[in-house]
């Protein structure tokens, strides 16, 4: 017991208490000038706003793909069931340069969306597309088990109280998957806010443009501005910690939802 | 509607299913999303590693600066991968056996290292031991060398991969309760015989679970070793940060190379996770032994 809280406190809370001390060490006014600085607030635009889309984009997808793992026979499904979580056992770097080459524009997929006019490398739309590679796992992951047990008898319920299709699946499935869905969507949002490695290689890193939050942490790390680097740490854990609570309430919320069979 | 009473016999009646053509559409959004987004950043690393032939393949990855590049990796991934299972493993015990006041916030902070961004973790132990940090001065007067180095290589990585063996194990443990422990203890086993013969062989297949992914997560590690590695290059690059040095050197070939290793290492660890899986489940059904 002991053992286990003196870890838990020398590995994890240890290095923690020293970012917020070190961020005392500025005066609030100090900390308002670092935060809402032009190019520190750029950046967290970038990537919260951008992490919010692919998340969005995650929830759709996700949702589609595990309704089709979970309940679509179809070939090399279980190929495409296994490969879904790529994105967290790759390494980020790896990734980060492979979706480069490909979207670059004379890369496999980055050549014929030249052709339409869309750059996708080094511009915020490649940021985009490394959020939404590194999220895919997130919904679906966390439906998956949900949307296996869901007892099919509700549904035949549905069906023969005289719903269609479409009623039985927007008005019965899915609220009962809604809580796993938002969870995924969170997991995968605090995810995209965070993640370095593939991002910087895609993203061009423009200051104010195409810069992310943690590309600016390192930048200023750097520099030896340790102070404006802790305060956008700052920022974002907080932010990070806000999400962990509502995924946290929402998985309780989901649990008192769930009638008891 | 007599025209729709002879088509529906045609079509799959069942109340649980779609209309062939939503199949079709959602099926076919599956293949296509996974494919762009997944198959084809793997097959582009394989591929840009080969595109000028086995030879340079081989050489890039004899270089010494690549050899030194995984071999501190290797060194880096055993010494967290150790740390993590000893402690993983304790924490999970008295997470999952024991009532305490302040678990739930033991299992948050459990969790932590994954809810933060790895520049961030990374940075911490920047502040901390930096040559401006808290313990930096006394590290200097006392000549130990954190950051920059081996050591904090090995910490940042040991923070970040923290979670993976605890999270493994602590459903588990909690499944099987405390009641075969209690029943080796009645019997008049030591503590620790309960833990070798009873604990550990029920758990061994989460243990190796955990394991697995958290040396994945320690070979792949960029943006916390990133922040503390200082790059000194055949010093304290690691594998990662080797292929971002060479991409933005454009030697292509070689950071490739080096990638399709970290690619296979992932894909080996998805297949035996695949397997172990099917371990775990087999274990929880009851008609099993």
């Amino acid at each position: 017991m002991g053992l286990t809280l003196t870890w838990l406190a020398i590995i994890v809370l240890l290095p923690l208490a020293g970012l917020f001390l070190k961020s005392f060490e500025l005066s609030f006014a100090q900390f308002v000038d670092i935060v809402t600085s032009r190019r520190t607030l750029n950046a967290l635009k970038i990537s919260f706003g951008l992490a919010f889309l692919a998340a969005l984009v995650n929830l759709v997808m996700g949702g589609i793909i595990v309704w089709a793992l979970v309940r679509y026979r179809f070939p090399g499904r279980r190929i495409f069931d296994a490969i879904v979580d790529v994105p967290f056992a790759l390494p980020t770097a790896v990734a980060g340069i492979a979706l480069t080459t490909l979207f670059a524009q004379n890369g496999w997929l980055g050549a014929p969306l030249a052709e339409l006019g869309i750059k996708v490398s080094f511009t915020p739309l490649g940021i985009f597309v490394a959020m939404v590679f590194i999220g895919i796992p997130f919904v679906v992951r966390t439906v998956q088990p949900v949307l296996i047990d869901l007892d099919p008898e509700i549904e035949e319920a549905a069906a023969s109280l005289g719903a269609n299709r479409w009623q039985t699946v927007s008005r019965v499935i899915l609220p009962s998957l809604l809580p796993a869905l938002l969870t995924g969507f969170a997991l995968a949002f605090a995810r995209a806010v965070g993640e370095y490695g593939s991002v910087i290689f895609i993203a061009g890193n423009l200051p104010n443009v195409s810069e992310i939050a943690p590309l600016l942490i390192v930048i200023r790390l750097s520099e030896f501005r340790y102070a404006d680097a802790t305060a956008i740490a700052v920022v974002m854990l907080v932010v990070a910690f806000l999400v962990i609570f509502l995924v946290n309430r929402m998985q309780r919320w989901a649990q008192l939802r769930v009638p008891a069979h | 509607m007599p025209e729709t009473a002879i088509a529906v016999p045609l079509e799959r009646t069942d109340a649980r299913s779609e209309p062939r053509w939503v199949r079709g559409l959602l099926i076919g959004f599956t293949i296509l999303f996974l494919t762009v987004f997944i198959v084809l950043p793997l097959v582009i690393v394989f591929a840009e590693a080969f595109a000028r032939g086995a030879h340079a393949y081989l050489a890039a990855l004899a270089d010494p600066e690549a050899l030194s590049a995984i071999k501190l990796t290797l060194i880096v991934a055993v010494i967290s991968v150790g740390l993590n299972l000893v402690f993983g493993l304790v924490a999970a015990w008295a997470i999952a056996k024991f009532e305490f006041p302040g678990k739930t916030l033991l299992i948050s902070l459990v969790d932590l290292p994954f809810s933060v961004s790895p520049v961030i973790s990374g940075l911490v132990f920047v502040l901390l031991f930096g040559a401006q940090g808290f313990l930096g001065p006394w590290l200097q007067d006392h000549d130990i060398q954190l950051l920059f180095a081996l050591p904090g290589i090995a910490l940042a990585t040991t923070f970040v991969t923290f979670p993976f063996v605890s999270r493994a194990l602590i459903p588990l443990m909690q499944e099987q309760g405390t009641a075969e422990e209690e029943a080796a203890l009645s019997l008049g086993a030591s503590g620790l015989q309960t833990f070798f013969r009873v604990t550990l062989p029920n758990i061994k297949w989460g243990l190796l679970y955990g394991v697995l992914l958290c040396n994945a997560r320690a070979m792949g590690e960029f943006g916390a070793v990133s922040v503390v590695s200082g790059h000194i290059r055949g010093e304290t690059n690691t594998m990662p940060l080797l292929v971002e040095i060479l991409y933005n050197e454009y030697q292509f070939v070689s950071a490739f190379a080096i990638a399709s290793l970290l690619a296979l290492l992932a894909l080996v660890t998805l297949v035996a996770k695949t397997i172990l899986e099917r371990h775990l489940d087999e274990g929880q059904r009851p008609s099993e032994h």
